[in-house]
């Protein structure tokens, strides 16, 4: 599975590091670092909905705040 | 606000009016023919406002022209002479002038070690250019400042000596010597010296992206632009890019905490370093102090590290650089850059392509751009630099290793530092070197180059999110 966070201004000024250290972190406790890629790109063009998250291409708009709902709902279902 | 105004010289305008029209022809498609009415387009009329005639004004111009298509192919050289531009400057040397007073003391003769000195019957001193070795010590102990030195500005502007007369009397250049720095470009009062330009490169790269459609263009800039476009802010400066088929714009700074956060490292582990940001004193070690090749940094420019990293997380993305540096169209040829960045521009002919496209940033709004640290940002200034990797080791826990920095402000204090490496008799562990007084604010490529440059960097730098180096950075190591 492939978990891309946008690393672009936009996404930064609005917390896309907290996003992907919490990921990082949610991935590494989970024992997932073998089934989950994550990886940055600089800009989605969808800048309004930042942070802007896809995973496996399906687009999601996350916060620093919703990082553990959105690694729940819609990782750990999926590789599970 | 008057167009002139946007530069330092009417030398960078008529350049600029030159780039502009080449960006605009490029972009509605016209044939080559159209491209040779740009002279009269720009010298209209029969009256000459610049040279003898306007004949002579558009034969200069048709060779601004072919600089700002790429220039010629067989030279290497990225920057490059219009010999019938070149005015011919006087450059006898020393003369005498008519302020000799033709006084009794003669300090001038007592000066000068090689008795080139004589009085005619009024006393007034001639030199002989058989005995004169340009030693200038008559000019210094003259009272009256009566003793000038005739030398050209791209000579004086020329710290690496690369400057000479050929048989024509055109100024010449060594392109084993150049380091492209651009000094005599920006020095040359008649505008006889252009950096080559590879704006068509850039227009074709914008228009066959199709905004993003078949592949994504992102443009790299410089830290120093936050000296540069003073008539707009920053934000606009942004959206003025997107707006120009940019995918987006990501700061070169960030490269630039890389390039901090593996220089400290590596200076760490080799114990003594010289940087490897500035492609011109890269070059200048290449060529005047070869032996000094093992000790410069292995990093990639700050350009270079962000575009490699950008390329290796986005499929089908493609990279211009833009910022104040003419050596950089020197560094995107290198064969380890050249995977990398697609094309480099300079602040001059990014002005010049929003033009043709009749974009007014004044009018636009705001867009954001903030990927680095303050001490990524700071590389654009004399004295950034060094400030990083310091950061960086005491990121690193590596406060043991005292860093003895030594901070080169223009080429002639890299040589002199690389002289005294050469000597063993330098007190530093690193040397700083950018070839532009300044640094990076000071490039060729800049629109203006002012006092409050350098506060405006350390303002930019400070409205930094990140406050460190490694939290810039954090997004980065941690996705591969």
């Amino acid at each position: 599975m492939k978990v891309t966070v946008c690393i672009g201004s936009s996404c930064h000024i609005k917390g896309s590091r907290q996003v992907v250290e919490g990921l990082q972190n949610l991935i590494s406790e989970a024992n997932l670092a073998d089934k989950v890629e994550l990886g940055g790109t600089f800009c989605m063009s969808r800048c309004q909905q930042g942070v802007c998250v896809t995973v496996d291409d399906e687009f999601f708009s996350v916060s620093p705040e919703t990082v553990k709902d959105f690694f729940d709902k819609e990782i750990m279902t999926r590789v599970g | 606000m008057s167009e002139v105004r946007k530069f330092d010289t009417k030398v960078q305008y008529l350049k600029y009016k030159v780039l502009r029209e080449v960006a605009r022809m490029a972009w509605k498609d016209m044939s080559f023919e159209k491209v040779l009415d740009i002279p009269k387009i720009i010298v209209p009329g029969k009256i000459p406002t610049m040279r003898c005639c306007v004949y002579k004004e558009r034969a200069i111009i048709e060779e601004q022209v072919k600089l700002a298509m790429g220039g010629n192919k067989d030279n290497p050289n990225v920057i490059e002479v219009i010999d019938i531009a070149c005015d011919e400057c006087p450059a006898a040397g020393y003369e005498v002038t008519a302020s000799c007073r033709g006084c009794l003391a003669h300090r001038c003769e007592q000066a000068c070690k090689r008795g080139a000195i004589s009085f005619d019957y009024n006393h007034v001193a001639h030199i002989d250019k058989t005995k004169c070795v340009e030693c200038g010590q008559c000019a210094k102990a003259c009272p009256y400042s009566a003793i000038v030195n005739h030398k050209r500005p791209c000579q004086i502007a020329c710290k690496v000596k690369a400057i000479s007369i050929n048989q024509d009397n055109a100024a010449s250049i060594d392109n084993e010597k150049c380091i492209a720095c651009g000094a005599c470009v920006y020095m040359c009062p008649f505008g006889a010296i252009m950096d080559k330009s590879f704006i068509l490169n850039v227009v074709d790269l914008l228009r066959e992206s199709e905004h993003g459609k078949n592949y994504r263009l992102y443009a790299v800039v410089a830290p120093s632009v936050s000296s540069q476009f003073r008539y707009a802010k920053l934000g606009q400066v942004i959206t003025g890019l997107k707006k120009l088929g940019f995918h987006t714009v990501v700061e070169a700074a960030l490269g630039a905490d890389m390039v901090a956060d593996m220089e400290s490292k590596e200076l760490v582990e080799k114990g003594f370093l010289t940087s490897s940001c500035c492609p011109a004193f890269v070059k200048y070690i290449k060529s005047a102090f070869p032996e000094m090749i093992p000790n410069i940094s292995h990093n990639l420019s700050p350009m270079a590290a962000i575009s490699k990293y950008i390329k290796a997380t986005t499929e089908n993305a493609k990279v211009v650089f833009i910022g104040p540096c003419t050596a950089k169209k020197m560094e995107v040829q290198l064969d380890s850059v050249k995977p990398y960045v697609d094309a480099a521009l300079t602040f001059e002919e990014l002005q010049a392509l929003f033009d043709a496209r009749e974009i007014d940033l004044t009018t636009l709004e705001e867009g954001v751009l903030d990927n680095a640290s303050y001490f990524g940002r700071i590389f654009a200034r004399s004295g950034g630099l060094s400030e990083a990797v310091e950061e960086g080791l005491k990121e690193h826990n590596d406060t043991d290793f005292p860093l003895k920095a030594e901070v080169c402000n223009g080429i002639e204090e890299c040589r002199a530092a690389l002289l005294k490496k050469s000597k063993n008799v330098l007190n530093a562990n690193f040397i700083e070197g950018m070839a532009c007084v300044g640094g990076c604010i000071g490039g060729a490529g800049c629109l203006t180059h002012e006092e409050k440059s350098k506060s405006e960097v350390d303002a930019y730098g400070r409205e930094a999110l990140e406050k460190t180096i490694s939290d810039a950075l954090s997004v980065i190591t941690t996705v591969s």
